[in-house]
């Protein structure tokens, strides 16, 4: 279980990014962050990835503390960045180099034939498309199998065909091991087609502010009613999270806690 | 619809490659390049010939590599020319170390780069021959000074492009370093050297470059061999013929080492996404 407790972000030029956010997230669940900009979320994000560590509060993952990059955490980002210098199989077996190489060959091997690409495996990164990229670095996150999986608007620099297929290709690379996913979006379409739970976050500084649980088995309609209510649903706590005057709903905020800002 | 994800294809696939050159065009683009200097060379050849001119100061073509053969056949060529490159091989070498270690200093670790960039800058911004008197006094007036002078002239195009291809190595890229819990020195050596390599490459280019301009500066200052020597000791005597000589020999030279530290290099570079690469193929 990835646990978060009071992460609070204050940058150097004093910009507070992220307040006392609090979520525990059981394993093998999918949670998406939705909120509007400057609400923290990718902040959040590269806090649980330990690429940033937070100003106070704890990430921690089966009771580990996550201060710095951790093994069994994985990140995508926006853009792919592959390495241009390497192969696309070398890139999906960067994070292998302590495998012995017949093994390593092997499970990039299999990774790209799961992801599609098994005839790309000697190209260049140039020579890919934007989708194939960014299949080729879920394929380099999840090759070393961690147990959580993190992505930063993993698809939002994509167009709407390829960003939907690369959508269900997640979902279907997530039911092999069943990593906990946590997907960073601001498209409310994407959060409700992958999360079991939505977090909306208000921005300045960036909080929680409401969670909705999406109660609708996979796959999932997207033109069914039920699919449209939740995703009406998350657009309303997001016009509310935007909202100044609506106060926080934040169910992890004690009595006392509330905030003067 | 889960199932066959996997299956779906992304609808922009990259253009296929250009089909490969035609034999012909393969190998009449590079003499393109040589028709100017060719036609040059000819009409020049023609005006002496047909007596429009004496060409004792613009001596023909024939004439240069009449005076090429001449120095080829008692000897002297070689020994000029390995003196010369032996300089030029010896300055540029510890031209390189030095630029790259302190390059890469300055790059890598922001206090360095605090303590000694700006000495650095300083003395680039003296006229590197500037310094010759100087090395002729502390080094002598032989080989030292001559090598010392070519690896300062070298020194300074490695050091500032080491530098800045380490400045501007992708952030983005290294974070991904990070998220793969790269220590340190594999960092450095799955990351930070391929990513320097391209820049790497041209900075040497640049400095063998200045390595050669160099060697004619220290060879003038006095030598009694090396293609300077050639250059001076035709002025002197009034041979036109050997300076151009010389002149031929330093393009031919420079360009060969240039185009060896280019196909030295092209293997580690084929991943580039270079306009140049594109327009080629």
């Amino acid at each position: 279980m990835l646990a978060l407790d009071r992460v609070s972000k204050t940058y150097p030029n004093g910009v507070q990014a992220l307040a006392r956010f609090s979520a525990e997230i059981s394993q093998g669940e999918i949670l998406a962050i939705i909120g509007g900009s400057g609400c923290g979320k990718s902040t959040l994000l590269r806090a649980i990835a330990g690429l940033d560590r937070a100003s106070s509060g704890t990430v921690t993952l089966d009771s580990e503390a996550i201060a710095s990059p951790h093994a069994k955490i994985g990140i995508i980002f926006q853009e792919p960045r592959l390495l241009p210098w390497l192969s696309v199989a070398d890139n999906i077996g960067f994070g292998l180099a302590d495998l012995p190489p017949a093994e390593r060959r092997e499970k990039v091997a299999r990774a790209l034939a799961r992801v599609g690409l098994a005839d790309k495996a000697e190209a260049w990164p140039r020579e890919l498309s934007g989708g194939q990229a960014q299949r080729v670095a879920i394929a380099r996150a999840l090759v070393p199998q961690p147990e959580v999986l993190l992505l930063d608007e993993p698809f939002s620099a994509l167009d709407a065909f390829t960003r939907r297929d690369l959508q269900d290709h997640l979902l279907d690379l997530w039911a092999d091991t069943r990593p906990t996913l946590i997907l960073v979006t601001h498209d409310v379409d994407e959060a409700v087609v992958l999360a079991d739970r939505v977090l909306v976050m208000r921005p300045r500084p960036g909080r929680l502010f409401d969670q909705i649980e999406i109660n609708l088995g996979r796959p999932r309609d997207r033109n069914s009613p039920l699919f449209e209510n939740f995703k009406r649903s998350v657009l309303t706590s997001l016009d509310r999270s935007l909202d100044r005057n609506v106060p926080d709903r934040d169910a992890t905020q004690g009595p006392g806690q509330a905030m003067w800002w | 619809m889960i199932s066959d994800a996997p299956v779906l294809q992304q609808s922009s696939e990259p253009a296929e490659r250009a089909a490969a050159p035609t034999r012909l065009s393969r190998y009449a683009r590079p003499m393109l390049g040589l028709l100017l200097p060719l036609a040059l060379a000819l009409g020049w050849e023609l005006v002496v010939w047909r007596g429009w001119s004496n060409g004792r100061l613009v001596p023909p073509p024939s004439r240069v590599f009449a005076t090429i053969a001449d120095l080829a056949r008692s000897g002297e060529l070689v020994r000029h020319i390995a003196a010369t490159l032996w300089r030029v091989g010896l300055g540029f070498a510890f031209g390189v170390v030095a630029g790259t270690v302190l390059g890469a200093i300055s790059g890598y670790w922001s206090l360095a780069r605090r303590l000694l960039d700006p000495t650095v800058q300083a003395l680039r911004a003296i006229p590197s021959l500037a310094w010759v008197p100087l090395f002729i006094l502390w080094l002598g007036i032989f080989e030292t000074s001559k090598i010392a002078l070519i690896a300062a002239g070298v020194f300074f195009p490695v050091y500032l492009g080491v530098m800045g291809a380490i400045l501007s190595v992708d952030r983005k890229i290294v974070e991904v370093g990070r998220t793969f819990r790269l220590s340190g020195f594999a960092m450095i050596r799955r990351i930070l050297l391929p990513a320097v390599l391209p820049a790497y490459v041209v900075s040497l280019r640049v400095g063998l470059g200045l390595g050669w301009m160099f060697v004619v500066a220290a060879e003038l200052i006095g030598a009694s061999e090396g293609l300077g020597y050639l250059l001076l000791d035709g002025q002197q005597l009034g041979k036109p013929a050997q300076i151009m000589a010389a002149i031929v020999i330093f393009a031919i030279l420079g360009k060969l080492t240039d185009w060896l530290i280019e196909l030295a290099a092209m293997p580690f570079l084929r991943w580039q996404d270079a306009f140049g690469r594109a327009k080629e193929t």
